[in-house]
This record gives C-alpha cells, structure tokens and sequence, in this order.
C-alpha cells in the first residue's frame, strides 16, 4: 500500500463509521420512548415507516379541517354576537351545502382509504419469509421459540420475564426508585427483560403467536404493529428490521393483575452476529420445554 | 274545556303525591322518575369519579405506590360500569322523561308504572355491582369489556357482575319501549314527526339501538355465566370454543352502545344552539337524516374495536371502510351546528357554553377516532392511551358536557328558579381547561408507547402521566362547583323564571309554567306552527 492510499482509506474508513453510527444513534434515539415524547416515531422498518407516514395524513387532514371548523366557530362567536348587535338571519337550509360538505368529506375519506388498503395489504404478506419465531404469551412472560432459521430448526427456546431491578422496584411501596433502573443510559425501568429476543437484521423473520392462557398481545412499537396472542389461536405476521439496536415493548392486553409487568425487547444484530449467538444457543430439550414455568413473584423478605 | 271533578280518582291530580313513598317510591310522574334518574346519575357520576382518582393517583408518578395491581383493575373496570352504565345513560334517560312528553304536548309517558320499574331496578343493580368489590375471591378485575378467558378467572362476583348487567339491560329495555310508545302514540295532534324537536328524534332513534343491542349484550354476558357455571365452551379453545367470538358478540353490542351515549348529546346540543343563536336550527331534516344514518352505521362496525385479533385481510377492511363513512354523516352534525350560529345573535350564557365546548371537544374526540379507523396505524394505537384519549373526549367533553349543557337549559323549567350564572360559567372554565389538561396529553402517551390498562409505567412517560393526574384531581373537584349550582338553584336561588326562561327558546315545554305543573298537558295543546322550533315544514 502507497503512502497517500492509507489516508484515503482511514478517511473512507471514518466516513462510513460516522454514517453507522449516526443511522445507529438516530435508530435508537428514537425508537424507544422518550420523556415529553409527543408523537408516533418511523421506527426501523419499512411497515413502521408506512404507518409512521399514514398517521401523519390523518393527522394533518385533522389539523386543517380542525382549523377551518374551528376558524369559523371563533369568527361566527366574535361577529355574531348579540351584545355587538348582530340580528339574526332566517334562513335555515341549503340543500346544496349539504350536498357538498357531505360529498367533499367521502373524497378525502377515499382518497386516504387508498394508501391505508396498500399498507394493509403488504403487512398481510407473511410469503418468503426466512425464519420463523414462535411467540407464547403467558400470564405474566412471554416465551420465545426459533422454530426455524432458513429452513433449519434451530430447538432454541426460552422464557423472557421482566428483569429483576424492574421487578424488585415495582413492588408496592418498594421505595426504590424507578428512574434508578437503567440499560446503560437508557432509562430501561418496566421495559427490560432478562432474555431478550434476539433477531437479524435485514431478514424476513415471520411470527407465529399465540397464548397459553389469557388473551395478551405482543406489541414493540419500533416494528409498527402489535397482534394479540389468543389462546387456542395461532396468528401470523411478520417483520424485516433495517436498523441493528434494541427495541422495547409491552403487552397490550390487558391480562391480569401482571399486564404492566411483562415487557418485550429485541435485540436486532447483523446477520453473522446473529448466527454466532444462535449457535451459541443450547437448543432446548423436549423435556424442559414442557416443565412449568416459575411465575414472576415478589422476593421474600 | 274544564273538566268536572267528577272521575277525579282517589286523590287531587293537580299536586304531587304527599310522602316520601308515594311521591318517589311509588313515582310514576316522569318528570319525577326523570328527577330520579338524574340525581341517581350524578351519584353514579361521582362513586365512578372516585375510582376515577384513585387512578389518576396510582398513575401520578412511576412505581408503585397507593394500591396493588389487582385492585386498581378493579377500580378501572368499575370506574368503567359506572360511568357508562350508572351515569351517562340514566341522565339520558332522565333528560328524557323530564323533557319527550313537555316536547311532544303529551301528559305523560305511554307507561307509567313501566317507567317506576325501569328506574328503581337501578339502585339494585349497582348496589349489587358495587358489593362485588367486597366479595371474596374480588370484584371483576378484567376490564368493562370482560373479554375471556380473562373475565372467566374472576371468583364468584363475576356472576353478580353478569346479574346487575341484566338488570340494568332490562331496565333499557323497557324504558327504550316506552319512549317508542310515548313518541309514535301521544304526540299533540298537530306534531308532526317532521316537526318534533331534534332531542326527541335522537332519543327515538336511540331507543331503537337500545332495543336492538340490549339483547345482545345479555346474551354474550350469559354465555360467560354458562361457560363459567354450567360447563359449555362457547368461549374456551379447549373444549371448541373461541375468545374472539365473545368480542364480535360484545362489540356489535359495544358500538351501538356508544352511539346511544352520544346521540342524545346531540340531540341536546341541537336544542341549545339555535336557542341562544336566535336562529333556527340549521337543515334540520339533513340532521335527522345524519342521526339515522350514524344509528344505521353503527351496527356494521363493530369490528373496529378487534383490528388486532388476527382478522382477515378482507374483514379487515371493510370494516375499516365502514368505519371512516361514519365520518360524514358526523361531519354534516357539526357543520350544520357551525352554519347555525353563522349570522345569528348569540349570547354566551352557561348552557350555550357547553353546547359550544361540546362542539369543539367532541370534534377533537371525532378526529382521533378518524384516525383509529385506519387499521394500519390503528396497529399502532390500539390498546394504548391514545385509545383512552379518544374516547374520554367523546365521552366526557362530549356525553357529559352535553349533559350538563341539558341539565343548566332545563333548570330553571324544572325548578323554577335561575340558577348562579356566575357559578355555572366558573363552573364551566373550571371543568373545561382541567378536563383538556387531563386528556389531552393521554395522546402524546398513546404515541410514545404507553399501553392502557397499565397501573405502573416507564420513567418516559412520567411527566404528561402527572400533568394528566393534576388534571384529573382538578376536574374531579371542579364537579363539586356543579353540585354546588344545582343546590342553590333547587334550594336558595331567589330569581324567579319564567316560562320562556330564554330569549330565542321554541318548543312546547316552553308555553308550561317554570317549575313545571306537576302534570302538563292533560288536555293536549293546540299546536301553533310558529310557536315550535320545526313547525315550517319546508325547510
């Protein structure tokens, strides 16, 4: 190697580090709730980036028909007033307003109809996915199976509670303090499990998801959807996270006393990196997969 | 045409009956069965505000701090029987009694005993409702909605909930039929149905849903009774069941129930406007049109509540088609309510207030719902607080103020005294800037993340959680203010009203006496069309 390649390629080096970690940072920045946090963000895949965009419409086409209703009602309460001796018109009927405020309105209705029927549509597809993980919710965890990774069934299976700190701080009148509870710098109290699932980046992974008692519902808001998980039902959908970082979620529905406290995280990492913790995975015999399973209860003493 | 006092019965008609238990328990006056579905209502409307705070208190700051897990799902599916099954109703049904036969010159309503019945099978069913929470094995933890298999791991207050849920179904049942009677049977001759004040169209349609959805609802909740009791399946997987059939069942319940608590409301609000516009209403038959075509709606949209349960895509959406067409015809209400003002004479007294805010705020409540509709972005605001900001705005700033606005026009009619107007506005401001600050940043949790149905939440979503609960504490007190006025008024006020009571007021209640005779219209009014609100049948 020349004397002026190696800048060039340190450079090149620099650039593309800056750009990662800048696509890093702005994933994670925004993919897990904030304080003071006011609206949906797009999230790391493309189905949470469409939904991100439809609610953007609605919300606009909102904002601007609440403008004009409400402009009319401020300026029709400031100008008629009795008090500035405003007399008062007879008429009261216009069939072709009618007409109109009620043709205009189905317009815009079709028109947003349209984009919502696509997306809907493309997050149905669960054909040509890759992977498949199966997601068991329980009353008060979830349980997370490999069933298979391209083709191959992986045994790998586990429960995912909700981390120990979280579960010691939010027993009643612990006095431990919530905010005390953190993933590094992120405040990670009731959001943070002790096994994570762990998901490629960049790979189609299809969900299986049912219940094994109650109704619950798998739901992490950086993916752009949640489903309920019912017992005696299997339901399917499917992800390809873009972005490597950690996601969080909860339960979202309600379950029991515990529906608070069984949150969700994924852990989404480069495809080699996936496949060496995969493989580091000691896949599950049969007969510990049937065992019961502990349930989350308050430490004695 | 004077009567002689020849078949008077056992006692004077002219007064009320003389003791507690003739005059109340054995009521069948409906302006004294709508007196007690009104003060019932209020009662309920403060023993949900209770569970209310106790909710806002738990959720003030993150941890765990005043009550356990289980006890505040208690608190959140109560506040949620009360509030929609104790409060909001019986005050429709009490506006009701109190105004469809003032409004349509009849004596009284088609069934009078009926009516005594449908009332004091009330203060049974929540008294038994309410003795669930202190039953052993607790009172029902699984929410209003009492999905299964959730709702079937209760104790035995489960089946309490299910028998107060009958009788409070039978009691609208009933009183749905009656108001049916009354309006299609004892109208003046005169009125015509196109001339009946809004309020009585929305309550004869209401009364329909009522009848229509009622029956549903018993039958779901006593499919929980057997699946519970009685060894069937209808909802359990193991034995060939299936939970979500109870939620399609519920729900197409659930969605016209919530369009029979807001139909009244503008119904209410359809009265009020043009009174203190001193315009006519604005296109009163489209009006009608939109009521009935939202009453024909809602019972085809039911699924909209169930976007996430693994529907087909098909199912999926029509229903999300269905559901944004409710949009326009809701959309006609409000900007015929709009027009009405425009070019009018308005004055601001406490009712016009409301009807006002209740425009406003119920749009507000409209838009999230329009946004719910759209099931990919309802993935994302589904069970969430986005959800509980939606629908307490259409709920509270809409039903209850509507309400309220109802209960401060008709006032001094029943009282026949003017009430504080300086109170009433505090009153108002007070509810409505707190009630805005309580719900209005349960959208920003929604979008950030935060389920509903949560007692404990992450450090993120603390600060909007507390501003929430400051609100929350602020409306609760700011009630007291209404309970207040509604004293003074009935008790001390010394401002005597007449019967216009206000400037701009049409209708046939307006030509009786304030207070209101004990019995009106005995002899049927003679109907002069000027004289009413919709007597031009031309427009």
């Amino acid at each position: 190697m020349t004397a002026v390649g190696i800048p060039r390629i340190r450079r090149a080096l620099a650039a593309s580090a800056l750009m990662v970690s800048a696509a890093l940072a702005s994933a994670s920045a925004w993919a897990n709730p904030e304080p003071w946090q006011l609206n949906m963000t797009p999230g790391v895949t493309q189905t949470s980036a469409d939904v991100h965009y439809l609610h953007m419409v609605m919300l606009w086409i909102c904002v601007v028909i609440g403008i004009l209703v409400f402009g009319f009602m401020f300026v029709a309460m400031f100008r008629f007033r009795k008090s500035k001796g405003a007399v008062p018109a007879t008429w009261s009927h216009s069939t072709k307003l009618e007409a109109a405020w009620t043709i205009i309105p189905v317009l815009i209705l079709i028109g947003s109809a349209w984009p919502a029927t696509k997306v809907l549509v493309a997050m149905a597809d669960t054909t040509e996915s890759e992977m498949t993980i199966k997601i068991t919710g329980y009353q008060w965890k979830w349980r997370y199976e490999y069933v298979d990774y391209f083709g191959k069934s992986t045994g790998v299976n586990f429960v995912s509670s909700l981390e120990a700190q979280s579960n010691r701080t939010r027993q009643l009148r612990s006095g431990l303090d919530p905010a005390a509870v953190k993933v590094g710098d992120y405040p990670s109290y009731l959001l943070d499990v002790d096994k994570p699932l762990v998901l490629p980046v960049g790979v189609k992974v299809r969900f299986v998801i049912t219940a094994d008692d109650v109704i619950h519902a798998w739901w992490v808001p950086a993916l752009g959807w949640k489903q309920d998980a019912i017992p005696g039902m299997i339901n399917s959908t499917w992800t390809k996270i873009e972005q490597p970082g950690v996601y969080r979620g909860q339960c979202a529905e309600l379950c029991g006393k515990d529906h608070g406290f069984m949150p969700i995280v994924v852990r989404a990492v480069s495809k080699p990196e996936f496949e060496q913790w995969l493989a580091g995975q000691a896949p599950a015999p049969a007969a510990t997969a049937a065992a019961t399973i502990a349930p989350t209860t308050a430490p004695q003493g | 045409m004077a009567h002689a006092a020849v078949h008077d019965d056992h006692h004077d008609h002219h007064h009320a009956p003389q003791g507690f238990l003739a005059r109340w328990v054995y009521a069948t006056n409906h302006k004294d069965i709508g007196t007690l579905y009104l003060v019932f209502a209020l009662l309920m409307f403060f023993v949900g505000g209770s569970m209310a705070m106790i909710i806002r208190a738990e959720l003030f700051q993150p941890g765990m701090q005043l009550v356990e897990p289980e006890f505040f799902n208690e608190m959140t599916t109560m506040h949620a029987l009360i509030m929609i099954f104790g409060a909001v109703m019986p005050a429709f049904v009490g506006l009701g009694n109190w105004m469809i036969p003032l409004q349509v010159g009849a004596p009284d309503m088609a069934l009078p005993r009926m009516n005594n019945l449908s009332f004091w099978i009330l203060p049974f069913a929540f008294t038994l409702l309410l003795s669930t929470l202190f039953m052993p094995g607790a009172g029902p933890q699984g929410g209003w909605t009492l999905y299964p298999p959730l709702s079937m791991q209760g104790g035995h207050s489960t089946a309490f909930v299910i028998f107060a849920i009958h009788l409070m179904g039978i009691s609208s049942i009933m009183g749905a039929n009656n108001i049916i009677a009354t309006i299609l049977n004892m109208r003046a001759p005169g009125l015509d149905l196109l001339k009946m004040p809004i309020f009585v169209w929305s309550w004869l349609i209401t009364a329909f849903l009522l009848i229509a959805v009622m029956p549903v609802l018993a039958g779901a909740v006593t499919m929980l009774l057997t699946d519970k009791y009685f060894g069937t399946s209808f909802f359990n997987a193991a034995g060939g069941g299936d939970p979500v059939m109870f939620q399609h069942i519920f729900w197409f319940f659930g969605h016209p129930e919530v369009y029979i608590m807001i139909l009244p409301a503008f119904g209410i609000v359809s009265e009020i406007i043009p009174t203190f516009s001193r315009k006519p209403l604005f296109g009163y038959q489209a009006m009608i049109y939109a009521i009935a075509s939202i009453a024909f709606l809602s019972f085809i949209v039911w699924a909209h509540h169930m976007f996430t349960v693994g529907m087909p895509l098909g199912g999926e959406l029509y229903f999300m088609y269905a559901t944004m067409l409710i949009a326009v015809p809701t959309g006609v209400k409000v900007f015929n309510w709009v027009t009405t003002m425009w070019e009018g004479s308005m004055t601001f007294e406490t009712p016009m207030l409301f009807a006002l805010a209740f425009v406003i705020l119920f749009t507000i409540g409209g838009f999230s719902g329009l946004m719910l509709a759209i099931v990919p972005a309802d993935f994302q605001y589904h069970d969430t607080y986005f959800v509980v900001a939606h629908f307490h705005y259409v709920l509270v700033t809409g039903a209850v103020f509507a309400i309220m606005a109802g209960a401060y026009y008709w006032l001094p009619k029943w009282c026949g005294n003017m009430y504080s107007e300086r109170w009433g506005k505090i009153h108002f401001w007070s509810s409505t800037i707190s009630v805005n600050v309580l719900f209005f940043p349960q959208h920003f949790l929604g979008l950030a993340g935060m389920p509903r149905r949560i007692p404990d939440y992450n450090v993120a979503f603390a600060d909007f959680n507390m501003i929430s609960s400051i609100g929350g504490f602020w409306f609760g007190a700011s009630q007291l203010i209404f309970v207040g006025v509604i004293i003074h008024a009935v008790y001390s006020s010394k401002k005597r009203a007449t019967a216009e009571v206000w400037e701009g007021a049409r209708g046939l209640e307006w030509t009786v006496p304030s207070p209101a005779p004990h019995h009106t219209f005995s002899t049927p009014p003679i109907i002069d069309d000027s004289k009413l609100a919709h007597g031009n049948v031309t427009h």
